[in-house]
């Protein structure tokens, strides 16, 4: 028989029987409906946090003290004391690293500021004059502090906007002075609402001088990290070989295995990110995918009993001169066709979800959510639905093709 | 010319230790263009000699022919082929696709024939025609009385223009009049169109309407002889 005719009289036995049809697929839609949100709402995470990475400025290098940790368990050093005032001094040097535009130190930890009777859990976060820059920041009102200020170590303080609010109300904070280790800040300047920018949240954020910081708030003569800006996108790599190899130099390091500090790029980040979200959206399509299996034992089941239900038909249309394999593929077909179909509704139902949900996102809980298209997952769903049809439709198939004429055509 | 021939064909049932033998030791031949009844009493084997001769089924012992092919010389595939080109079926219980329309119900043979689908609406439609039911071309199957299903039945036999007509109790779910209908068709089909006709029935009357009769009992032939004052009927469909 000629496919295009097989196509018809599947698609006749799907339609005659149109509800019991639909309840067939209901399994395989579910199934592929889960898959297609678990995988957009995946992809719309992982570009989130991706876009929060980019947040900081994808040029932008950290050197971070301590050893690389191996792997998820292995707990490395993290505030270990090996980044010094003199690693800041050589790694501005153009000599040294002439492809690092600014090097920023950081310093940061918690601390309680007060005023007047207001006790607000802040973070300090010790940081020079590029600050703005790295993070894309800009106060609100008021201004940032600047070169002199470092020099200086000047008690001035620039606040994220939950700061303002815990301490000082409504009333106007600018100006004011803020307690923290027993020295009083002067507040200069007061950030916008801003949230979670990369690790940080800058609404819950104290911005020193860092050598403020060094000096009277934590007591220390290292840094936390260093934020080195490299001065295009193609200049990354050379950044990191050359700050690497400076600071082995600084620290007389020969054997790469006993660096005391490493340096982490937006694209390691970005990565290391990617391959969480990657593998939490893996688990949920696993556990997803298991409905789909179930379903496909709802259709083998179905068709089974559709098989015996049609006994008279088989029979009539082998007397009639269809082959086994005419009949096999009229049943697999109809499998085949029922699954596809409940796939592509799955992925229609999935997607409007997905969108509906990454609508409430934005507009709702106000994330910076963008709604994207599983193509991939969308195409996946097809091949996967219609090949459920093929995997649990052939045994039904064969036993519709082996039924013999007579037998057929006798059953009542 | 010879178109049947069967020798010692004896059809036994596995459904005990020792089998049910349906028909034992039957022999016979059947020339092309032959109007044949085959009669018996229900139990007798007539209905098992029947999907023998259609290659619906195998024969245990014995050997049959048809056009000088037996069975075993065919593939499954080609087996599907002779029932396709060369054979056409009638049942009792008429065996429509009881949702799809008259047309789609006598174009289903061609689905399965090599026919090129450009002809197929043509071949079904004048196969409709011949029996009288052109203004019921688009009806639903269930819709139709008893009668104008066996007519339905018997176009879709006939679309691929078969050799031999199998009808096997055709009147035995109709009332008088419409069992005369089809008679009246499957006389004109075998005299008019020349089409040899193998008609499987229990009651004498409608066996006398064919040239010849070969009585069954107890999975033997009784007797074979040819019918004197054969009943003829005409006119009934086409005044």
């Amino acid at each position: 028989m000629h496919i295009k005719y097989s196509f018809h009289t599947a698609l006749a036995g799907i339609t005659t029987h149109k509800s019991r049809s639909t309840l067939t697929v209901l399994g395989i839609v579910i199934g592929i409906t889960a898959i297609i949100i678990v995988m957009s709402l995946g992809q719309g995470a992982q570009d989130l946090i991706l876009n929060q990475v980019q947040g900081m400025g994808s040029r932008t290098v950290v050197v971070i003290p301590g050893r690389e940790p191996k792997g998820p368990a292995d707990s490395a050093q993290i505030f270990s004391d090996s980044l010094k005032e003199r690693d800041l001094a050589l790694l501005r040097n153009k000599i040294n690293v002439p492809t690092a535009s600014k090097v920023m130190p950081i310093l940061f930890g918690g601390e309680t500021g007060s005023y007047g009777g207001e006790t607000f859990r802040l973070t300090i976060f010790g940081a020079s004059e590029d600050i703005p820059e790295f993070f894309d920041l800009a106060p609100e009102q008021g201004i940032f502090f600047t070169a002199e200020d470092i020099r200086s170590r000047a008690d001035v303080v620039v606040i994220g906007d939950r700061i303002r609010e815990e301490l000082f109300g409504s009333a106007d904070a600018l100006g004011q002075r803020i307690r923290v280790k027993d020295r009083n800040f002067r507040v200069i300047g007061i950030l916008p609402k801003k949230g979670q920018v990369s690790f940080f949240n800058f609404d819950e954020t104290a911005i020193i001088p860092y050598t403020t910081a060094q000096q009277y708030i934590f007591s220390i003569k290292y840094f936390h990290r260093f934020f080195i800006e490299a001065d295009s996108e193609a200049t990354i790599k050379r950044t990191v070989e050359d700050a690497t190899q400076t600071l082995r130099n600084a620290h007389s390091i020969t054997n790469p295995d006993k660096d005391d500090f490493f340096i982490q790029t937006q694209a390691d980040l970005a990565s290391r990110l990617g391959v969480i979200t990657d593998v939490l959206t893996l688990f949920l399509v696993a556990v997803a995918a298991i409905s789909l299996v179930v379903g496909g034992i709802g259709i083998m089941n179905i068709m089974l009993v559709s098989v015996t239900e049609r006994t008279r038909e088989i029979g009539l249309r082998k007397a009639l001169g269809a082959t086994d394999r005419d009949i096999l593929i009229q049943f697999l077909l109809e499998a085949m066709m029922l699954t596809g179909i409940g796939g592509c509704i799955g992925i229609i139902l999935g997607v409007s979800i997905a969108f509906g949900a990454s609508l409430v996102l934005t507009r709702v809980i106000g994330f910076g959510w963008q709604f994207s298209f599983p193509l991939n997952a969308t195409l996946i769903a097809l091949g996967v639905s219609t090949g459920i049809g093929l995997v649990f439709g052939i045994y039904p198939a064969q036993q519709a093709a082996k039924k013999s004429p007579i037998e057929a055509l006798r059953y009542e | 010319m010879e178109l049947i021939r069967t020798e010692n064909v004896t059809k036994i049932y596995e459904d005990g230790a020792e089998g049910t033998p349906a028909i034992r030791g039957v022999s016979f031949s059947i020339r092309k263009g032959e109007f044949i009844a085959i009669m018996g009493p229900s139990g007798s084997g007539k209905s098992t000699l029947l999907h023998v001769l259609g290659f619906l089924d195998r024969q245990t012992s014995g050997k049959y022919w048809f056009h000088g092919k037996s069975f075993d010389e065919h593939s499954g595939a080609e087996i599907a082929r002779v029932r396709n080109e060369k054979m056409g079926f009638v049942f009792q219980a008429f065996n429509l696709l009881p949702r799809a329309s008259v047309l789609e119900n006598v174009k289903l043979p061609l689905l399965y024939s090599s026919v090129p689908d450009s002809q197929w609406e043509e071949q079904a439609r004048k196969s409709v025609d011949s029996v009288g039911l052109s203004h019921r071309m688009n009806h639903e199957a269930y819709r139709l009385s008893g009668g104008e299903k066996q007519r339905v039945a018997i176009a879709r036999a006939l679309v691929n223009n078969p050799e031999v007509i199998f009808a096997d109790e055709p009147t035995g779910n109709l009332d008088s009049k419409s069992g005369a209908v089809v008679m009246d068709i499957l006389q004109k089909l075998n005299e008019t169109d020349k089409h040899t006709v193998i008609l499987i029935t229990h009651e004498t009357y409608t066996a006398e309407h064919a040239e010849r009769i070969i009585r069954i009992h107890d999975g033997e032939i009784a007797s074979d002889a040819p019918v004197d004052g054969r009943h003829r009927i005409r006119g009934t469909l086409f005044k």
